[in-house]
């Protein structure tokens, strides 16, 4: 479905982005991680042809953004960061001008808006001006203006940017809702929103794929184990410590903020090497404690920061990156040879 | 083409429903109208001479609400984060340019033609060739077309509306005046500098109600190559 071979992007003499190389299959639903300035949106913005790669080559559905980009443009829907919406416009006339600029046939226009109008639950505002609605209803409107024109590829820049946790998870919905229908590549900062939508993640650090795979992959890679907050009632502080770190497989085991209220109530933290919540179960009730709440953390931000560094290091490596990268020499000179980044 | 008036009907519909169409065209009448009076009821003039003098008043007020009109066209989707849609979409930048130019173009027609009262005016008293007053609304167009295709370039290179605007009135000003940089240079750098002028050499035949063909050609020409410019600048965008 797309090919990226040796992507760069320079803006002047700053390597935003580069080399990058990646395949991303049919239906696939993409999360594109990184921290700010490390290249996600440049590689949004040319995958939706609205910038043009220095070097490389990057093709959708077989057509390349360079040779062909009215062809890829009609096949990929793009909402950037910030939707791109005319206040004046009411959303429906919105919506059709936009099925209209994607080459939907005048005819189908009607029915096209009724129905994203219908999937993204526009319904009760979709003769409002835009203007006047609230965020996450924009960015619903966004997302209506991506799909309109039913591309076969969708790119998503910050979705669920200043939502509020009930609008996340619509929004969440909604993007779960493309699967199968479109290919979808969504970037995000919030990493636990990567890990509930997509297929695969790609981590992206200094204009590079610094690591692709799913989930799992990753935290087998660089997960280290699991992770286990365990609420117990009873007990006092070290006897709960000392069979916790009895437990078979159990690394370390700390004190908490207590995620339950109640004076004999204590949350632990553990790390483990496997998984070992039926053993710190059997532990505790067997020693007349009660288990109030056993959760496995997500391991997700605390994995790519290990990937990334810890967030220290990786301001420290963006602001030495910045002076760098200005030293580089021009694009073509810069490209390495067979450079490959995922 | 069918992209450029999608654009284009979509810039009308923005002009109605903001105040700044009815705005410029409301400034247009109101000082059009204030020239006429002087020119037609204060001073005593031939009835032809009052045809040319106000065709050389509407000239300025016709630049000034081109460059009005064509100030927000580019300068605010980038500022909104609008162009995106378009540049994402499958038109190429020169229909988004040319929609953009035709929208601003038929407001500016409608400001054009709704001062044609005034001229309908000198038949109550007076006596001039209709083909006197189609020729100076044609010069008044063309030199509209020119100051819309400026504005849009400027619109173009900045971010902001008023920066846009004082961009581009600082290239209508500098093609203005070369007639007068004209005047202290020998020929035939002259002769070059003066058929370069926006205003004197090209739109004086217009007002004479004269038409020539190669004032035609010029006004055209600088609306080619603003839009041009205009378009050239929008596809460089993409490669910064």
């Amino acid at each position: 479905m797309i090919e990226i071979r040796d992507l760069y992007k320079y803006y002047g003499d700053r390597r935003a982005l580069g080399p990058v190389t990646a395949d991303i299959a049919e239906g696939e639903i993409i999360g594109l991680l990184g921290l700010n300035g490390a290249g996600k949106t440049t590689t949004l913005r040319i995958l939706a042809c609205d910038l043009l790669p220095t070097s490389g080559t990057v093709r959708v559905g077989g057509y390349d953004v360079v040779s062909a980009p009215d062809e890829v443009r009609a096949r990929v829907g793009y909402l950037p960061d910030r939707p791109p919406l005319y206040d004046d416009m009411s959303v429906r006339e919105y919506l059709a001008f936009a099925a209209r600029l994607r080459r939907v046939p005048k005819a189908d226009v009607a029915r096209r808006v009724d129905e994203v109008v219908e999937q993204t639950e526009l319904g009760d505002v979709v003769h409002q001006l835009i203007g006047t609605l609230s965020h996450g209803f924009r960015q619903r409107v966004g997302i209506a203006q991506a799909i309109v024109h039913r591309p076969a590829f969708v790119v998503l820049d910050e979705p669920i940017s200043g939502l509020d946790p009930v609008q996340i998870v619509e929004m969440r919905e909604l993007v779960r809702g493309l699967r199968g229908a479109h290919t979808v590549i969504v970037s995000s900062h919030i990493l636990t929103e990567i890990s509930e939508t997509c297929d695969r993640i790609f981590v992206i650090d200094e204009g590079r794929i610094a690591w692709a795979g799913t989930e799992k992959e990753l935290s087998s890679e660089f997960g280290q184990g699991m992770r286990v907050d365990v609420t117990v009632r009873g007990g006092d502080e070290t006897r709960v410590l000392e069979l916790l770190r009895a437990v078979d497989g159990v690394q370390s085991a700390e004190i908490a903020t207590p995620t339950e209220p109640g004076e004999d109530v204590r949350t632990v933290r553990l790390s483990a090497r496997g998984d070992v919540r039926d053993a710190v179960c059997r532990a505790l009730v067997t020693a007349n404690l009660s288990v109030l709440e056993l959760v496995r953390r997500r391991e997700l931000e605390s994995m790519v920061l290990a990937l990334l560094g810890s967030g220290e290091s990786a301001a420290r490596r963006r602001s030495k990156k910045r002076s760098e990268s200005r030293r580089e020499a021009p694009a073509e000179a810069a490209v390495p040879e067979g450079a490959e980044g995922a | 083409m069918n992209a450029a008036l999608l654009i284009a009907r979509r810039e009308l519909f923005a002009y109605l429903r903001s105040p700044l169409g009815a705005a410029v065209i409301a400034g247009a009448l109101l000082i059009d109208g204030i020239w006429f009076y002087w020119q037609g009821l204060t001073q005593k003039l031939l009835s032809v001479e009052v045809l040319q003098q106000f065709i050389y008043g509407a000239s300025g007020t016709t630049m000034a609400a081109g460059l009005l009109l064509s100030m927000r066209l580019l300068a605010e989707e980038r500022q909104t984060g609008t162009l995106v849609l378009l540049h994402t979409s499958p038109i190429r930048d020169s229909q988004i340019v040319l929609g953009k130019y035709l929208s601003a173009l038929v407001v500016l027609f409608v400001a054009t033609l709704l001062t044609a009262y005034m001229p309908a005016l000198i038949f109550v008293n007076g006596k001039v060739s209709i083909g006197h007053v189609l020729v100076g609304y044609l010069g008044l167009l063309l030199l509209g077309s020119a100051a819309i295709s400026i504005g849009l370039f400027g619109s173009a290179l900045a971010r902001s509306q008023v920066v846009a605007v004082i961009v581009s009135a600082a290239i209508l000003a500098a093609m203005v005046l070369l007639w007068a940089v004209a005047r202290s240079v020998d020929p035939p750098v002259n002769r070059f500098l003066s058929a370069l002028a926006l205003h004197h050499e090209n739109f004086r035949p217009f007002m004479l109600g004269r038409l020539e063909l190669g004032c035609v050609a010029y006004y055209v020409m600088v609306t080619n190559f603003f839009l041009l410019g205009a378009t050239k600048v929008l596809e460089a965008r993409r490669w910064r």
